[in-house]
């Protein structure tokens, strides 16, 4: 019951945030939400499937270049480019995956993280459709129907609308019986296919709507930083991917959300601590995170909150007691059964 | 064709730093499943500590010796230290783990000696030397022996003696290795050591050619990951014999392919990768896995 | 005299599973105690308990000292081989390599080659395929390396985890023909777990029946092998 009033009480949260924070937090915060998407694509894949990829920036980068070439190039409205980038990443992710079914764990990664190596260099290669080293400049749109809203303001209500949406489906997604199914995929595969799950089917798929998840969130980065360059998108962002779902916690929705909050500010906060060596701070936070919580945040809440129901001197008292083991007979001598 | 020979023996020279390197990788992921992705770092970090030593006026063996044992105990130290906590915790958390570590040591290292590159001196003459009819480098000559002789004697150790044989058994089966009295915890510890050891050695080796600074591993992380993964990321030989071929295949497409400038240097390497995994996951001399229903 | 293993209150858990809840055996010096009870009973766990392989409460002592909450590496160093189930050998090793590491836990590291000499007399098989991976040997030829490479430790006890399991029956009379004279020339006890009780009970001086996770009857072997009622209602014959 608790929990049920959380989720409203933070959305009306973070919709009242535009008008306390200042342009820059605001950008921020939006990026934060861009970022949660990004995670929370890449966790269906690596979290509840068990496909590791090192490769996700190149999803976000064809996300935010459809966007931005359709937009610079052809005047297409904003709005639309996302669902375009959506499903372009959609179809490449499940094309991407029906190969990446040969590999697992280690190979997966391997191969992807060669992905992630080729994206900044393909990027300036066609030139004449990324506009190169130089890269894609745009203008942020206006509020629309005339809301008297800044374009920072109305970029921030966009994407929460967006990643309140995308979440909402992912959280039905993966409570059905396909969630299950992708779950059961990542334990124990073999058992899943004689079960009847058709894995090479569900593997791609995943693949696809966490690509597309990706590519979404990078088509709202396009927008929301008004400006896209080959060489923000390599495999250190990948790399940045992985961080912020491992420290958000895998296979979980939360864990998004706390993950991107990290990969957003830890950095930035590192820096305020250490100018000569932020990364060296960022890396032993790492560390220490990993001490701490090796579960992610999400991982560690959950796991907490299970410890604490189940804890005969701290949860919460429900029906019946937990059963007890009888007494044992002691030294029964034959005694029949 | 007396250039053909001058790539190869050139390829050669640094196809035995990538397999070097991809041999610390492998040592490491055979006995912990986890890769290792500050390998290249901490090799970086350690030609840094030969450098000093070099700079304050010490021997250019001294130095190189005096580094190699810094770097076994360093190793040693970062598994017990630094790994230590998490080896129970699920293998992406060891992974983001290592990943801290290379930030650390990337950041802490240009901190230190900035980010300026500095030329790092090779122990062997700079005049050419001549192999029949082919003029090959003094550098290439020296850095390809210098590897195999400490490539040799790891396998020596590992081959023949007690020691070597426990941390193989360590690596294999951690239960059984425990169920005969070996300490595993620190058979991975010294497995750190040697890996550490030996990134070491690829480092001082390649640091006369590439120049000094804290980004220097990057690319041959890079090229050692498509050694280990052409190789087999299960066989430690293969590990070594993948970047050998690695080392000459870059060196021969850069001199005969027109269009692979150095801007698309890496591309050999990212398609090597990607040819192996289509075609051979488990690399040319790796054993595939066996999945356990 | 003290036994030279006691067990007293024993409990182990796997996760947030309970598997044994208070165990008391003991070993005698130079005797062998047979552990038997049903798929499930909890007699592989509690030779793991022994070993420190798992999280354990109660006491475990060894010639005296408590060897509760150690480490497995530690425990075998004081002399304990446990041969575990399903084998345990290094399949990617030799058969040599795989006795050479038997003797490694060891106090005194010299005269291996005695030690070689007598676990081959043992177990002429394994001289003839000591070049050879040990996971390219038969079922019973890698039962025989397990037990010659605790035999290598020159161990004080000599823990068996169901060493009869899946051989043939010729090759178990073997084994346990060789145990029972390591038992009496060398003086190494034995804690042996096993389902097949007949021949566990033929065997043993002493036994312990475990039923889910606690013990029902004890016993010398010999009564618990003569007495009808028990044999047929715990032991199945």
């Amino acid at each position: 019951m608790n929990r049920r009033l959380a989720l409203p009480a933070l959305i009306v949260l973070a919709a009242a945030l535009p008008f306390v924070l200042s342009n820059f937090r605001l950008f921020q915060f939006t990026l934060v939400f861009v970022n949660a998407i990004a995670l929370l694509g890449l966790n269906v894949l690596t979290g509840y499937n068990g496909q590791i990829s090192l490769g996700h920036a190149a999803f976000y980068a064809l996300g935010a270049y459809t966007s931005a070439i359709m937009i610079d190039k052809w005047s297409v409205p904003y709005a639309l480019t996302i669902p375009v980038a959506g499903l372009l990443c959609l179809v490449a992710g499940f094309l991407f995956g029906i190969p990446a079914l040969r590999l697992e764990g280690l190979y997966l990664a391997l191969a992807t993280f060669a992905l992630s190596l080729a994206v900044p260099q393909i990027l300036k290669y066609f030139e004449h459709w990324t506009g190169g080293s130089q890269g894609i400049v745009l203008s942020k749109p206006d509020a629309p129907f005339g809301l008297p809203l800044t374009p920072d303001q109305w970029l921030y209500f966009m994407t929460l609308g967006i990643l309140l949406l995308l979440f909402w489906l992912a959280a039905n997604l993966l409570a059905g019986r396909t969630g299950r199914a992708i779950v059961a995929i990542r334990d124990h595969p073999t058992a899943a296919q004689a079960m009847g799950i058709d894995t090479a089917l569900y593997k791609s798929l995943t693949f696809g709507v966490s690509a597309a998840y990706t590519g979404v969130a990078g088509a709202l980065s396009a927008l929301v930083i008004a400006f896209v360059a080959p060489d923000a998108f390599d495999v250190f962002l990948s790399i940045t991917f992985l961080v912020g779902i491992v420290v958000g916690g895998l296979a979980s929705i939360s864990g998004a959300i706390f993950g991107a909050l990290f990969i957003q500010f830890v950095p930035i906060w590192a820096q305020d601590i250490s100018k000569a060596a932020p990364w060296a701070i960022y890396g032993g936070v790492l560390i220490l995170f990993m001490y701490v919580m090796p579960l992610g945040i999400a991982g560690t809440l959950r796991l907490a909150w299970a410890r604490y129901r189940i804890s005969p001197k701290w949860g919460p008292r429900h029906g019946p007691q937990t059963p007890q083991r009888s007494a044992a007979p002691r030294q029964s001598r034959g005694a029949p059964r | 064709m007396d250039i053909f020979f001058q790539q190869v023996v050139s390829g050669l020279a640094t196809g035995g730093i990538y397999g070097s390197l991809a041999l610390a990788l492998v040592m490491i992921y055979q006995a912990t499943d986890v890769v290792n992705y500050a390998q290249g770092n901490m090799a970086m970090f350690s030609t840094y500590i030969a450098w000093s030593m070099l700079d304050a006026g010490w021997p250019y063996w001294l130095a190189f010796f005096a580094t190699l044992a810094i770097a076994f105990v360093g190793g040693v130290a970062i598994e017990r230290i630094v790994i230590r906590p998490v080896e129970n915790a699920p293998i992406l958390s060891i992974v983001i783990v290592s990943i801290g570590l290379l930030v650390i040591l990337s950041s802490v290292a240009g901190w230190i000696y900035t980010y300026t590159q500095k030329p790092f001196p090779s122990p062997f003459p700079n005049r050419p030397v001549k192999l029949g009819n082919v003029i090959v480098g003094a550098h290439d000559i020296g850095a390809i022996t210098v590897t195999l002789i400490v490539l040799l004697l790891l396998y020596l150790f590992f081959r023949y003696t007690t020691l070597g044989l426990a941390m193989r058994a360590a690596a294999q089966n951690p239960v059984s290795s425990r169920l005969v009295g070996i300490r595993v915890g620190w058979m991975l510890a010294l497995g750190w050591g040697l890996a550490a050891l030996v990134g070491a050695v690829a480092g001082i080796m390649v640091a006369p050619v590439v120049f000094l600074d804290p980004n220097m591993m990057g690319g041959i992380l890079i090229y050692a990951f498509a050694s280990a993964t052409l190789g087999g990321f299960t066989s430690p030989g293969g590990a070594v014999v993948g970047g050998l071929i690695v080392g000459v295949t870059e060196n021969l497409v850069g001199t005969y392919v027109r269009f692979i400038g150095t801007e698309l240097k890496l591309t050999v390497a990212l398609a090597i990768i990607l040819i192996v995994l289509m075609v051979k996951p488990s690399g040319l001399f790796g054993r595939g896995t066996v999945h356990r229903v | 005299m003290p036994a030279l293993l006691e067990v007293q209150r024993l409990e182990a858990q796997y996760r947030w599973t309970k598997v044994l809840h208070g165990v008391d055996f003991a070993v005698e010096e130079g005797g062998i105690t047979t552990i038997l009870g049903a798929n499930g009973a909890g007699k592989t766990t509690t030779l793991r308990a022994v070993c420190g392989m798992i999280k354990t409460a109660g006491e475990v002592r060894f010639a005296g000292r408590r060897i509760d909450g150690r480490a497995t590496e530690d425990i075998v160093r004081l002399g304990i081989a446990h041969v575990p189930e399903g084998r345990g050998t290094f399949v990617n090793l030799t058969v040599e390599e795989n006795l050479r590491l038997g003797a490694y836990g060891r106090r005194e590291r010299g005269a291996l080659a005695a030690d070689f000499g007598r676990v081959y007399e043992y177990f002429p098989v394994l001289r003839e395929r000591r070049g050879q991976l040990a996971g390219t040997l038969s079922g019973g030829e890698q039962q025989m390396l397990a037990v010659a490479r605790a035999l290598m430790l020159r161990p004080r006890l000599l823990l068996l985890d169901e060493p009869s399991l899946g051989l043939a029956p010729l090759v178990v009379r073997e084994i346990f023909r060789i145990v029972r004279t390591i038992n009496r020339d060398d003086g190494v006890s034995v804690l042996l777990v096993e389902q097949n009780a007949a021949i566990a009970l033929a065997l043993a001086d002493h036994a312990y029946l475990l039923e889910t996770g606690r013990v029902v009857i004890s016993g010398a072997a010999a009564e618990l092998g003569r007495d009808e009622s028990i044999r047929r209602s715990y032991l199945g014959y």
